[in-house]
């Protein structure tokens, strides 16, 4: 019986390979047979879990969908139906909503994590910009997201965002027109938003997400020593060719990663059944009330992961230059593998100042994020906001100062990760 | 082998002018879906200049009309309510309406306005879109001692003057705002074009 089913099994193998024969080893090449670095870190989970909460915001993005209607006369009402009638929608929309959040909780961390441990620089530029676009989608597909459910929040977090084009001279105004397809957000502009959201932004995400994990496996991962381990001596107990400091990704890090999982997702549900808007900062209290042209909420805030940007938009007192002032923030991010000439990775090996400089860009974005999240009345954090954003920029500055004359002073870098055998 | 007697000129040739008229057409198909953005007709419909008819508009009265669903004033200022707008200019925010975005060019002047004796703004406040009320007397005011004339918001008590001037120490940000508009004649105003037919 046993010999029958084990013919019956190889014999359906046998059937695919002799059609696709490609598959088996691309399977191989990405999970079995692709060894990464043994000595990965917590800091290493949060591209897995970037990748489960896609998947999560894929799955109760097509529910929601199911029961929303994309239209400014029916939203609002259609979302309050998904939360009050329909069974177990709210559990569906709170997930979605979470996850967004989760999503930039993990990809802000994911980003520091290549700071930190230098997985930008050579060889891995491409890894990093496929990265950046993701992220920059990321931001587009969050910002129309929040626009659908029409609440008050939803329509003049639109308006202003979609004003900050307006800031451009000559063709502001027109370009303002073209994407809101209306003088004032409307239903034209909840209509195509919707279709952005579910299906444009998605496709590009999904195809950015498999270029990015692309060229990664081509290069091989960086790990906290920022030693090539591609580099270093080679055979291990799975193949004398591969790296001796790598293991094989699937079953090790599969296994470490679904750990993590399980407790990232615990945290998740947390929020979800206790605390589903957080405080007004996943889901602001103002977007519970229905879009409203004629009376503006007290003050008007985007989501939390966009205000250290928009703070930096509030403290600029000139709207053209705070528009571009918040542009260059996250376009300088591009360049970050050209701007740091140092050959030392991970700043466990690397200078003092460069660990400060970290500290200091860590704090002025986390400050700004909470200026930005403010009323922005208060004049004098308006002057420590400007002084926040300069540092911003002057990370990028020193960086390049710091490295590309020499100043930094590194430590030796060990031959081989450490704690190898 | 097949390369021998390849005109590489001629090839060059015929790859580049495919790439040229493909690119073009590629760029020709997308004007479609790029023009498909623009507001609809039933949205420029919607947003269309209203014409105004002030005949019978007399001195220190005032009208409203709508326009993108936002409520249009047209008032005709008496020359007492004209005469007091330069002594209040020391008590305001913007006395010369600097900030661009509050008003046409047309209306960047003392009066904020085409005809100084006509006043066209956008009846909703700068602070958070509530709708001021009309207070056109030059006499004393509960909220104002000193009132000149002008336009008082009860939601959050913010004050303008007789030119939609925006008073110290109130809420609101900036000036009322005065939309696009021009004379079709002398009784007739066009609102949302500053010129010419719309």
């Amino acid at each position: 019986m046993a010999n029958r089913l084990t013919q019956a099994v190889s014999g359906v193998q046998e059937w695919f390979n002799d059609r696709a024969p490609s598959f088996g080893p691309f399977y191989a090449k990405h999970m079995t047979q692709y060894y990464a670095p043994k000595n990965f870190n917590i800091w290493y989970i949060f591209g897995v879990l970037s990748m489960v909460v896609l998947i999560n915001q894929i799955v109760t993005g097509i529910f929601l969908t199911m029961f929303f209607k994309p239209s400014a006369a029916e939203a609002f009402a259609s979302v309050e139906y998904i939360m009050r009638d329909v069974e177990w929608g709210w559990l569906i929309r709170y997930m979605h909503s979470t996850g967004a959040s989760a999503f930039f909780v993990v990809v802000y961390i994911h980003m520091f994590r290549g700071v930190m441990y230098g997985s930008y620089k050579k060889p891995r530029e491409l890894v990093w910009l496929l990265g950046m676009l993701i992220y920059l989608v990321l931001m587009a597909e969050a910002f129309m997201g929040y626009v659908l459910p029409w609440g008050q929040m939803s329509f003049w977090g639109a308006k202003v965002i979609i004003s900050l084009f307006g800031a451009i001279p000559y063709v502001g105004s027109a370009l303002t027109e073209w994407i809101m397809g209306d003088y004032l957000p409307s239903d034209a502009t909840l209509n195509r938003f919707f279709a952005l959201h579910v299906i444009a932004l998605p496709l590009v995400l999904l195809l950015l997400v498999v270029l990015h994990i692309f060229a990664l496996h081509e290069v091989g991962s960086n790990n906290p020593d920022g030693v090539e381990i591609k580099k270093g001596p080679k055979g291990n107990r799975w193949s004398d060719k591969a790296p001796a400091d790598g293991i094989p990704f699937h079953p090790y890090f599969t296994v470490k990663d679904t750990f993590y999982t399980g407790c990232f997702l615990l945290i998740c549900a947390f929020i979800i059944f206790f605390q589903p808007t957080f405080g007004g900062l996943f889901l602001e209290h103002d977007n519970f009330i229905e879009a409203n042209r004629l009376v503006t909420p007290e003050h008007i805030k985007p989501t939390w992961y966009y205000t250290p940007f928009y703070a930096m938009l509030r403290v600029v007192p000139n709207k053209l230059a705070g528009v571009l002032t918040m542009f260059s923030a996250i376009l300088v991010l591009f360049f970050l593998p050209w701007l740091d000439r140092g050959k030392v990775k991970s700043w466990r090996y690397r200078g003092t100042g460069f660990r400060i400089a970290l500290f200091v860009l860590g704090i002025c974005f986390v400050w700004l994020g909470k200026i930005g999240s403010g009323p922005g009345t208060d004049p004098v954090e308006t002057i420590i906001g400007r002084f926040l954003t300069a540092a911003y920029f002057g990370f990028f500055i020193f960086l390049w100062v710091y490295t590309a004359f020499g100043f930094e002073k590194t430590k030796a870098v060990p031959e081989r990760v450490n704690d190898h055998d | 082998m097949a390369n021998d007697g390849v005109d590489k000129g001629r090839r060059r040739f015929l790859t580049a002018t495919t790439a040229v008229v493909g690119g073009a057409g590629i760029a020709m198909a997308a004007v479609p879906f790029i023009k498909s953005w623009q507001p609809s007709a039933r949205a420029k419909t919607a947003g269309a200049p209203v014409e105004a008819d002030i005949s019978k508009l007399e001195v220190g009265q005032m009208v409203t009309y709508e326009w993108r669903g936002q409520p249009i004033w047209i008032i005709h200022r008496t020359q007492a309510q004209l005469d007091a707008l330069p002594s209040q200019d020391s008590r305001l925010k913007d006395p010369t309406s600097s900030v661009e975005d509050q008003q046409p060019k047309f209306a960047q002047n003392e009066y904020r306005s085409r005809k100084p004796e006509l006043l066209v703004l956008v009846g909703l406040c700068t602070h958070l879109g509530c709708s001021p009320k009309f207070h056109g007397e030059l006499e004393p005011e509960p909220f104002d001692p000193n009132w000149k004339g002008g336009f008082f918001c009860p939601c959050h008590k913010s004050r303008f003057d007789m030119a939609g001037r925006v008073y110290d120490g109130v809420p609101a940000p900036t000036n009322l705002v005065v939309p696009p508009y021009y004379f079709v004649d002398d009784t007739h105003i066009m609102i949302g074009a500053a010129e010419g037919a719309a």
